[in-house]
């Protein structure tokens, strides 16, 4: 859509009334992924290896099967062979074949008639493993003598005579690299490290499934994309996709964590082994932690090249990913075009392995890959800022990626906010605060791609003038709001005149899931589309009923109206009186919209942060912290800003505390959320938000997605505080108590 | 092993049910009442998705035994709103302090307890207070603004029903 | 005739081309003519590209359109969270 056509100044965009689920869930009515039940349902539990690496030897079931009530066992026996590619990963994920490969790898599984005599028979299958070494730390995995957990892994992408425990590699850049250091007044390379960290959603994942004998079955879950969880669940059980309906439930989280499947066809599977009896499995919070998708631990090379007057000349950067024991799930592919997205540099290389490990298949985390990439290089430029005395903002400024810049993984950017938010940190009064003693500023740039995608949307004009829209993309964050004045923008009729639902599989064509922050771009794009077909259907009903042209009729004000004088002198024809016509007048009046949505702009994002470090305990406190972004258009700000504090939030826990620690026996040592601490109320301040509108011309209300931008700054922004306070730069994550305490030391001795 | 009966008040009601003695009281209300307003999202107390209260005090309900609760009076989420909604759950709404609202019934039955004690907490009161209740999307920002906006007009209406 | 870049890890599979020139009007033209001309190209196409087309990233539509001078950017598929 050409940038012209971007409008400004609405009636319903922009304003923040009450969310449409709202009331549902602060009554506790909502339904999510674990509060549905059917008649006759039974529970399932888990085995799970207890071994980092095994070679399963027998699975023995019989004492399980012979407890009353017990109705099914399951084990890989069960599912088709045949799979390849991605869906052998699922199928390998979702059971075990030859080998366990993580601690938690699921081996089998069981139905009972309540959850507690499930847990029981699962302590009852007798499982055989031969232990195998086993290797769980990224840089481990390619020392020599590392055990290569899956021989031949490598695709096409491997040079000759990396180690086997390589799966993908990946090579860019452009400009001359050697003769842009040489330029540079200072050049400095570090290694910079992030462990694996959950997106820790509070709700655990959770399904009823039904599959009969006839090969049709129906689900309820708690999912990102139903689509994805109905073609995934086929391929690894060898039905149809069309003969399952999958419904989604309210989701409490995912952050990207619920766009696959983990133990979703287990349901199933049991399902059709009970007789077509309904299954219910919920994952224990140490399931989750264990056996889902965290995102990788990385260890990243960087080197920067920057003159005394802060004009960066060249990077360079080599990153090592580990995304568990199955290839293709590290975000390398977008952590290494995520590196220095933000900036315009004339000579840039980036090399990237992705590396398997003895740790659970990771799946997406809120810009996968950017976080990590940002915490190596946005701390380098802070390093050399410090170290050439130059303000981190005004170096952002002049080395700043801006419209029309050609970007760091190639392609030329069209219009973009970054400037913007750099400009808008600068002046805001949390920049001037004058620091104390022990207190420190970070200041860092952060960026994602967003999405665009499959989406199929319909609209449905109601009796009563009420516009009814079905979308495909389950709403974490509000979108339904979003999308619900959008439609009320385009028809000209009241927000509380719309009603949004996301509907089930078998309501509407396939939608990716609610990922890549898409849902507000791509179904509220086709959501105005579908409304804009309503609108053209509605002004033939009033050009038949005032026997004029098509075209001589226009929509405005949720009303049909002769376009100007020479149409005739009719009164405007509303919405409402149009609906309850249309039985007579040619039908029911629908709009729907299906398109593989392009247009999506990137969001840049600038963060500030103000900690205090305590030098007796290493415990660092943030003080201030300030969210700058770039939306396009804020549809519905208060959702903006939640999504800017709820990535902040995540950020600084990552920054901070969150990690997992693997035993020497390859063991998760804190799979509970009390060891496994994410922030919380007392942990944090008021975070600060403002929200830079720089439309994207790709939409009709410019909107950018903004779900994932606010992630990826607060780690290199937070270890870059804590260097200023200190005077300590931690180049590992998270900085913990003991890790700043140790620096701090190391710095006096 | 024998199920246990047990004879308790929920949000005002008399109920029955029989516990394994093994079930939480979060179990009970969910797979025996039906009341699924009350989350699990840890199992160990460490999340607070759980949080009741019985005989008024805020508790994990899935650190209690269901067999606990016997001749008890409880209180969950769907208890909350009475002829209206509560001013925490009106606010909550207004003030846009819940995104994908999985962790909002613990907070709220929280909050409300917290209230009840103290009806004019500091914003530092109200976060060390909330600590036990995890949310991963919103950050707490929204949250704590909606209990004090909620904690504000409750001292209202208590100074213009006294 | 479209310029088509490929990134570096990909080189050896043309020749060690950085800049492929291919007749195609649209992305999926594009890629088959791609895989015609350099084979080896064959599993990073099926594995799943995005691709940039004069600046705007396409993922996943072999009907989106290219010009005879337009600058083409084969990239990884980006996935979301």
């Amino acid at each position: 859509m050409a940038r012209d056509e971007v409008k400004t100044g609405y009636k319903y965009v922009g304003t923040r009334p009450n969310r449409p689920d709202g009331l549902d869930k602060v009554t506790g009515r909502a339904r999510y992924g674990a509060d549905f039940s059917l008649p006759g349902m039974l529970w399932a539990a888990v085995v799970r290896s207890p071994h980092a690496h095994a070679r399963i030897v027998k699975i023995d079931a019989s004492k399980a099967l012979a407890l009353e009530g017990v109705k099914a066992v399951v084990t890989r026996a069960d599912l088709p062979t045949g799979l390849e590619g991605e869906d052998l990963n699922l199928q390998d994920n979702t059971l075990a074949g030859e080998k366990a490969l993580y601690d938690g790898h699921a081996v089998a599984a069981v139905a009972a008639t309540s959850q507690l005599l499930a847990q029981d028979a699962a302590r009852l299958i007798e499982v055989t493993y031969e232990v195998l070494p086993h290797v769980t730390d990224v840089d481990a995995a390619m020392a020599p003598g590392a055990p290569v957990i899956r021989p031949g892994v490598a695709d096409y992408s491997v040079p000759e005579g990396m180690h086997g425990n390589v799966a993908r590699y990946m090579e860019f850049g452009h400009g001359d690299v050697e003769a842009g250091f040489a330029a540079a007044d200072v050049v400095r390379e570090h290694t910079y490290k992030t462990e694996a960290t959950h997106q820790g959603y509070i709700e655990p994942h959770a399904a009823v499934g039904q599959l009969g004998e006839d090969g049709r079955g129906e689900m309820w879950v708690c999912t990102q994309g139903h689509w994805y969880i109905r073609r995934m669940s086929a391929a690894v059980l060898g039905i149809e996709a069309a003969n399952l309906r999958v419904t989604p439930s309210e989701i409490g989280g995912g952050f990207g964590g619920k766009t696959t499947i983990f133990m979703e066809p287990l349901t199933l599977a049991l399902s059709k082994k009970a007789g077509g009896r309904p299954v219910k499995l919920v994952m224990s919070r140490s399931e989750v932690l264990r056996a889902t998708g965290p995102t990788a631990s990385a260890s990243m090379d960087v080197k920067i090249g920057m003159k005394k007057d802060g004009t960066i000349t060249a990077g360079q950067v080599f990153f090592r990913m580990q995304g568990g024991a199955f290839p293709g799930m590290s975000p390398i592919g977008e952590a290494l075009p995520c590196a220095f997205a933000c900036y315009d540099i004339p000579a840039l290389k980036h090399e990237a392995v992705e590396v398997i490990a003895n740790r659970p298949k990771a799946a997406a985390y809120r810009a996968p890959g950017s976080p990590m990439a940002a915490f190596a290089v946005e701390s380098m430029v802070d390093e050399l800022c410090r170290e050439l005395g130059l303000d981190p903002i005004e170096v952002r400024l002049k080395n700043g990626a801006k419209n029309g810049s050609k970007s760091s993984y190639g392609p030329v950017y069209n219009v973009i906010g970054l400037q913007e938010t750099l400009e808008a940190a600068k002046a805001h009064p949390n920049y001037a605060i004058p620091l104390g003693k022990n207190q420190g500023r970070g200041v860092a740039s952060g960026f994602w791609f967003n999405h665009g995608g499959e989406t199929s949307v319909s609209l449905a004009v109601g009796e009563d003038g009420t516009a009814t829209v079905m979308i495909g993309t389950p709403d974490i964050g509000g979108s339904r709001a979003s999308i619900g004045l959008m439609v009320a923008e385009t028809l000209g009729i009241p927000y509380e005149d719309v009603r949004v639902n996301v509907v089930e599989t078998g309501a509407l064509g396939v939608n990716e899931p609610t990922h890549g922050s898409r849902a507000t771009f791509a179904s509220g794009k086709a959501a105005v589309e579908a409304a804009n077909q309503a609108i053209n259907e509605m002004c033939k009903r009033a050009a038949a009923e005032w026997e004029i042209d098509a075209e001589a009729v226009e929509w405005k004000d949720g009303a049909a109206h002769p376009a100007g004088p020479n149409a005739g002198k009719f009164p405007p024809m509303t919405i409402g009186e149009i609906g309850s016509k249309m039985g007579s007048t040619g039908g029911p009046i629908s709009g729907h919209h299906e398109v593989t949505a392009g247009g999506y702009g990137a969001s840049f994002g600038t963060h500030v942060v103000d900690v205090e470090v305590d030098p007796e305990t290493g415990r660092t406190t943030v003080l201030r912290y300030l969210v700058v972004q770039d939306a396009g258009t804020a549809i519905h700000p208060a959702y903006v800003e939640g999504q800017y504090q709820g990535g902040a939030a995540q950020g600084i826990g990552w920054a901070l505390n969150e990690e997992y620690v693997y035993g020497a026996d390859g063991r998760l040592q804190n799979p509970i959320f009390l060891d496994y601490r994410i922030p919380v109320a007392s942990d944090l301040p008021m975070i600060d938000t403002v929200i830079v509108e720089v439309p994207n011309p790709g939409h009709p209300y410019g909107v950018r997605g903004v779900g994932e931008t606010g992630i990826t700054p607060p780690l290199p922004a937070i270890a870059s505080a804590i260097a200023g306070a200190t005077g300590a730069r931690i180049r590992s994550l998270p900085c913990s108590p003991p890790k700043v305490l140790a620096a701090i030391k190391a710095l006096k001795g | 092993m024998r199920k246990i009966h047990v004879t308790t008040t929920v949000n005002g009601d008399p109920v029955e049910f029989l516990a394994d003695p093994r079930e939480t009281l979060l179990d009970a209300l969910r797979n025996h009442l039906d009341l699924t307003g009350t989350k699990e999202g840890c199992g160990t107390g460490d999340c607070g998705a759980c949080s009741v209260t019985v005989d008024g005090t805020l508790v994990c309900s899935c650190l209690m035994l269901a067999a606990e609760a016997n001749g008890k009076r409880v209180e969950t989420i769907e208890g909350m709103a009475k002829e209206e909604l509560h001013p925490l759950q009106r606010k909550f709404i207004e003030h846009a302090a819940l995104q994908c609202g999985f962790c909002t019934p613990g907070i709220l039955v929280a909050a409300k307890a917290l209230l009840e004690r103290n009806p004019d907490p500091t914003d530092t009161e109200v976060r060390y207070w909330l600590a036990g209740n995890l949310c991963r999307c919103t950050g707490y920002d929204k949250i704590i603004r909606a209990v004090q906006d909620a904690a504000a007009e409750m001292r209202q209406e208590h100074r213009g029903a006294a | 005739m479209a310029k088509v870049h490929l990134w570096a890890s990909l080189r050896r599979f043309a020749d060690g081309q950085e800049v492929v020139e291919v007749e195609a009007a649209t992305v999926g033209q594009m890629l088959d003519a791609l895989e015609k001309a350099h084979p080896g190209l064959g599993p990073a196409i099926k594995a799943g590209l995005s691709v940039a087309v004069d600046g705007e990233v396409i993922a996943n539509n072999r009907a989106a359109p290219v010009k005879p001078d337009s600058e083409v950017f084969l990239l990884q598929r980006l996935k979301g969270g």
